[in-house]
């Protein structure tokens, strides 16, 4: 990993320290939404580099937590945040600080494959980068090369100019990773990437978490525990707006050290 | 026979009647439709001819001319409806979907609903005091104006709807990748719902192309070209309105003839329409 020496400053606070590119720190991050609390203050260390992964039974608040990451879970009407979010130290809900700023580097996926229906592959992954301002040539390239990380650039080389939504379920997920990966970001984070996906592009999707880890912040959201445990090098274990246990993947599915996470990997609840 | 096979028999024969109600119902309701274009084509086309759609009209008596500055006219009136209807309806619209979850919002919907329901003479004689008497001359602007406020509530609730119909999600994925909301709105929700937009724009368009009382009060007609906009104009419904209330044969085959013209464009608007959304139906509200 490399450390942060960053030639501009940040648009908000002075650093002073240096952080990992990427790295991320959760602080007290309380979220409601239409009056009922959904999180319920939570903290925890999001290493850089690394995949963090979120487990955790249906409406444990994951999703939520995951869309406070990136300033989304605000968008909808009668959403709440309340807390920290530290980015490189910087906290995003600061006052002052721009939602789209925020969102430009912290991507994000979604569960099910979204790609914008009237635009070609091409427009797709380019959808980022014109709102940036990019010129033609460095939009080629940057396309290229989101699509060749999303291991998706050789199934559709030859039909970048036809309708992203020709694409299979996978490749339409790959394609939206890509599409986050080209507006190039340092954390990505991803609610059920797989959840809609058939089993063969879902390994595909895992064997690209692995791959990208090198290079950004990966935090997945999964319901799936056997993806948790192949794919995370941390795992988080939420339980009704309540962070229970997070640690390293192997000790969590192992050793854990509390008792509702060993009923939940267990399967006895959830 | 037994209970069961004669319970069988009477849901048949009550099936069977059930379709034949309904098939009748449809065959009535498909009567004054295709019976109107019947008429309309029959009487029509022996009027028609090249003359008809290039001239100008001959004075009463004389055989011969055309409509041809009706058929300009009708163009142009549209025209400059659209041009005002299009931008105000189409805005507002994006502002009720995108923003419109407020007490304003409901306001501006509710208004719009009320506005859709206005009869269009009313909307005639609110244009002939406000615009027509200011003026102090009929025009084509006024009749422009006219048909903009009856399209433009038509427009904006068309709009508004083909926008919600965008899914959340899509809106969701463009702010994830940093664009800010009104790139979002202008770059994804209505490109997603372009086709949509464009055939709400169509329909309402034909659906004022055929509007006689509120130009009868503003543009009223006239037997030349037009001179500006701010002259008197003729169009296509209200020469049918004229023509068709003289007694003279010829004039009366005319006005059949224009019919047809009118017919003819309204259904043309109507295709494009279709196409802009691959067949795909939408809600038409009036």
């Amino acid at each position: 990993m490399e450390t942060v020496t960053r030639s501009t400053p940040p648009p908000v606070l002075e650093r002073s320290e240096v952080f990992l590119i990427g790295s991320l720190r959760v602080e007290g991050l309380e979220a409601s939404y239409g009056g009922r609390q959904i999180l319920k203050g939570i903290t925890m260390d999001i290493p850089a580099g690394a995949v963090t992964a979120v487990i955790g039974p249906s409406g444990c608040g994951k999703s939520t937590f995951v869309r406070c990451l990136n300033r989304l879970h605000e968008v909808v009407p009668g959403a709440r945040v309340s807390g920290r979010v530290l980015l490189e130290g910087q906290d995003i809900y600061a006052p002052g600080v721009d939602p789209v700023v925020v969102r430009r580097r912290i991507g994000m996926v979604f569960q099910r494959p979204n790609p914008f229906p009237t635009m070609t592959i091409y427009q797709n992954v380019a959808a980022g980068l014109r709102v940036n301002g990019w010129d033609r040539r460095r939009t080629a390239e940057a396309v290229e090369r989101s699509l060749r990380m999303a291991a998706l650039w050789d199934e559709v080389k030859d039909r970048l100019h036809q309708p992203a939504t020709g694409l299979s379920g996978g490749q339409q997920q790959r394609l939206c990773i890509a599409r986050a990966l080209a507006v190039e970001p340092d954390v990505l984070l991803m609610d059920e990437p797989t959840s809609a996906l058939d089993p063969v592009s879902t390994l595909k999707i895992e064997e690209l978490l692995i791959e990208l880890r090198q290079r950004f912040t990966l935090v997945v959201v999964t319901h799936n525990m056997q993806q948790a445990a192949r794919v995370a090098d941390r795992t988080a274990f939420l339980l009704d707006g309540e962070l229970v246990e997070f640690g390293p993947t192997a000790e969590l599915f192992t050793m854990p050290r509390d008792r509702r996470t060993e009923d939940y990997i267990t399967g006895r609840f959830g | 026979m037994n209970a069961e096979a004669r319970r069988l028999r009477w849901r048949r024969l009550a099936s069977a009647l059930a379709l034949a109600g309904a098939a009748a119902s449809t065959a009535l309701a498909l009567v004054p439709l295709i019976s109107t274009v019947y008429f309309v084509l029959t009487r029509g086309l022996p009027a028609l001819n090249l003359a008809f759609l290039t001239q100008l009209p001959r004075p009463v008596g004389e055989t011969g001319g055309g409509v041809a500055n009706a058929i300009v006219g009708s163009l142009v009136v549209v025209g400059l409806a659209s041009l005002v209807s299009v931008p105000i309806g189409v805005g507002a619209g994006i502002y009720l979907s995108e923003f419109g979850r407020n007490r304003l919002g409901s306001l501006v919907r509710f208004v719009a609903d009320v506005l859709t329901g206005v009869p269009s003479i009313v909307v005639g004689i609110f244009i002939y005091i406000t615009v027509v008497l200011t003026m102090k001359r009929f025009s084509a602007l006024a009749g422009g104006l006219a048909l903009a406020v009856i399209m433009v509530p038509v427009v904006t609730r068309t709009t508004e709807e083909m926008l919600r119909l965008v899914p959340v999600t899509l809106r969701e994925a463009g702010l994830a990748l940093g664009a800010p909301y009104w790139r979002v709105v202008t770059g994804i929700v209505l490109r997603s719902a372009r086709g949509g937009i464009i055939t709400g724009i169509m329909l309402a368009i034909a659906r004022v192309a055929g509007e006689t009382a509120p130009l009868l009060l503003t543009s009223l007609s006239n037997n030349f070209w037009h001179r500006g906009i701010t002259d008197q104009i003729a169009t296509l419904p209200v020469i049918i309105f004229s023509y068709a209330t003289t007694p003279y044969e010829d004039l009366n085959a005319k006005a059949w003839a224009a019919s047809l013209v009118l017919l003819a464009m309204v259904l043309t608007m109507s295709l494009l329409a279709r196409l802009f959304t691959g067949g795909r139906r939408v809600v038409w509200r009036r």
